[in-house]
């Protein structure tokens, strides 16, 4: 066994160590507390996200025959920006208190244990944020039709995004500030999301069924499920190994 | 044959062995590459029929379609070296790769650069958001956030490992952004003039055609392995055998 830290309370007698799905569920109990009590890094997005839209009434136009064409586009490009925010701060205070590490060396499998901080994540910043997403659609003219298909489009979506977004925080989890650096690894992988989001919209918006749309985005969300746990766990093998 | 292929994969992997192998292949990689690029030049600008439809101006295809086929190519083939640091950790895969992001990155603003020339005459616009010339645009910041990456990471084991992983994520994404593109194009674009419904190519088009694209592969080896021995000298410039190479010079 190459996992020392699993096995040492066998070794040393102290009976056997917890099983894998023990330290699952404890991992998740360890994100929720950590995430609740940082409440500004879970609030903060939020504003960000309601602020960005905000921003295009004043910028284009606050007519409705603007607005509401571009609806879609504006919500869903703030909600890409906003998880992209949300998820920079992800891994870095792990890394630096050295949780990460221990993490890594005790021997359990890595990938489960960082699907269940992504996970815990996505529950508490992803998710406001799919609530918060129909009253910004109200203020931009959006078609009642499609208010519910925005926030299923969004509900499936930003979970892609935080899944993919994790592999860029875990990468530049040992660069100091990686605000920057990481948007630009991770925007370009965003683009199908947003693609099939949008296309979900303007499909209810002009009274066509959006399902083919949600569908593609809800495969998007199974293959991103199967394999960046993956990515993110060699990620946060490679930022433990530049401390 | 095998067990030669799999000595010089290992004889690869050392820095000395791959300066002095690489050495012997530099002016076969420079000749081919000079041949097959005054070759294919001459024949495609001047000697290879008008286009019907275009006239003239589709001659730029020459330059467009061999760096459009690059760009794609030399992702993958970083992914694939990525794929060969991250599994049997050799570190000259890491030091291609390096070579090669700014090649590909500048193969990639080629093919748009060509592109958007070339749609004057044909679109009457610099820029169109077609699906091809978008999603090449898309590959383009890929490049950019791989470079970007290596640069802002310090130990350079970390970041040839983080490279490698990114270009491996990108390789398995850029399908699906390659498939969404095209749906979104088709969603969103009345049909227009499109490269793939242009009338099929005599010989005498192609063949230049087909010239050209061996060529700048043969400019590829050529210049990675020119950028690639430099960067090994550099890693390795510690070691005995970089000072004795550089005095006997």
């Amino acid at each position: 066994m190459k996992s020392p830290a699993r096995f040492e309370a066998v070794v040393q007698g102290q009976g056997n160590p917890p099983g894998d799905f023990a330290v699952f569920k404890a991992a998740l109990l360890r994100e929720w507390r950590l995430q609740v009590r940082r409440r500004g890094d879970l609030l903060n997005p939020l504003v960000f996200f309601a602020l960005v839209v905000v921003l295009f009434p004043l910028g284009i136009s606050p007519t409705q025959e603007i607005l509401a064409p571009v609806a879609p586009g504006v919500l869903w490009v703030a909600a890409l920006l906003a998880t992209l925010m949300s998820l920079d701060a992800l891994f870095r205070p792990d890394l630096l208190d050295g949780s990460l590490e221990q993490t890594l060396v005790s021997g359990y499998p890595v990938a489960p244990l960082a699907l269940a901080k992504v996970g815990v994540h996505w529950l508490l910043s992803g998710l406001p944020l799919v609530f918060l997403s129909p009253f910004l659609g109200v203020m931009l003219y959006l078609p009642w039709q499609a208010q519910g298909v925005l926030m299923l489009s969004l509900l499936l979506g930003s979970l892609a995004l935080s899944l993919i977004g994790s592999i860029g925080a875990a990468l530049t989890a040992g660069v100091g500030k990686s605000g920057v650096l990481m948007t630009l690894l991770v925007l370009p992988l965003y683009i199908p999301i947003l693609i099939f989001g949008t296309g979900a919209m303007q499909a209810a918006i002009v009274g066509n069924p959006p399902g083919a749309h949600l569908a593609l985005l809800g495969a998007l969300v199974l293959l991103a499920l199967s394999l960046s746990p993956w990515a993110i766990a060699a990620g946060l093998k490679i930022a433990v190994s530049g401390e | 044959m095998w067990k030669w292929l799999t000595t010089l994969y290992h004889r690869l992997g050392s820095p000395k062995w791959f300066y002095q192998i690489t050495g012997r292949w530099l002016p076969w990689f420079a000749i081919s590459a000079l041949v097959l690029l005054s070759v294919g030049l001459v024949w495609g600008l001047v000697y290879a029929p008008m286009d019907y439809q275009q006239g003239n101006s589709f001659r730029i295809i020459y330059l467009h379609v061999p760096s459009a086929i690059l760009a794609q190519s030399i992702y993958v083939m970083m992914a694939i070296a990525g794929v060969v640091l991250l599994v049997w950790k050799m570190k000259m895969a890491d030091v291609v790769a390096q070579s090669m992001a700014p090649i590909g990155a500048g193969m990639t603003f080629m093919a748009l650069a060509t592109g958007a020339i070339w749609g004057v005459p044909t679109w009457g616009t610099w820029w169109m958001w077609d699906a091809r010339l978008t999603s090449m645009l898309i590959l383009f910041f890929l490049y950019l956030g791989l470079i970007a990456l290596r640069e802002a990471l310090k130990p350079q084991e970390v970041a040839a490992k983080a490279c490698a992983l990114l270009a491996i994520v990108g390789v398995i994404n850029i399908p699906i952004i390659k498939y969404s593109v095209d749906w979104w194009y088709t969603l969103h674009q009345p049909a227009t003039f499109t490269l793939t419904q242009k009338p099929a190519m005599p010989a005498s088009m192609w063949l230049p055609l087909l010239i050209m694209v061996l060529g700048f592969y043969a400019l590829l080896g050529w210049s990675v392995l020119l950028r690639a021995r430099a960067e090994v000298l550099l890693r390795e410039r510690k070691s005995g055998w970089v000072r004795e190479t550089l005095e006997k010079k």
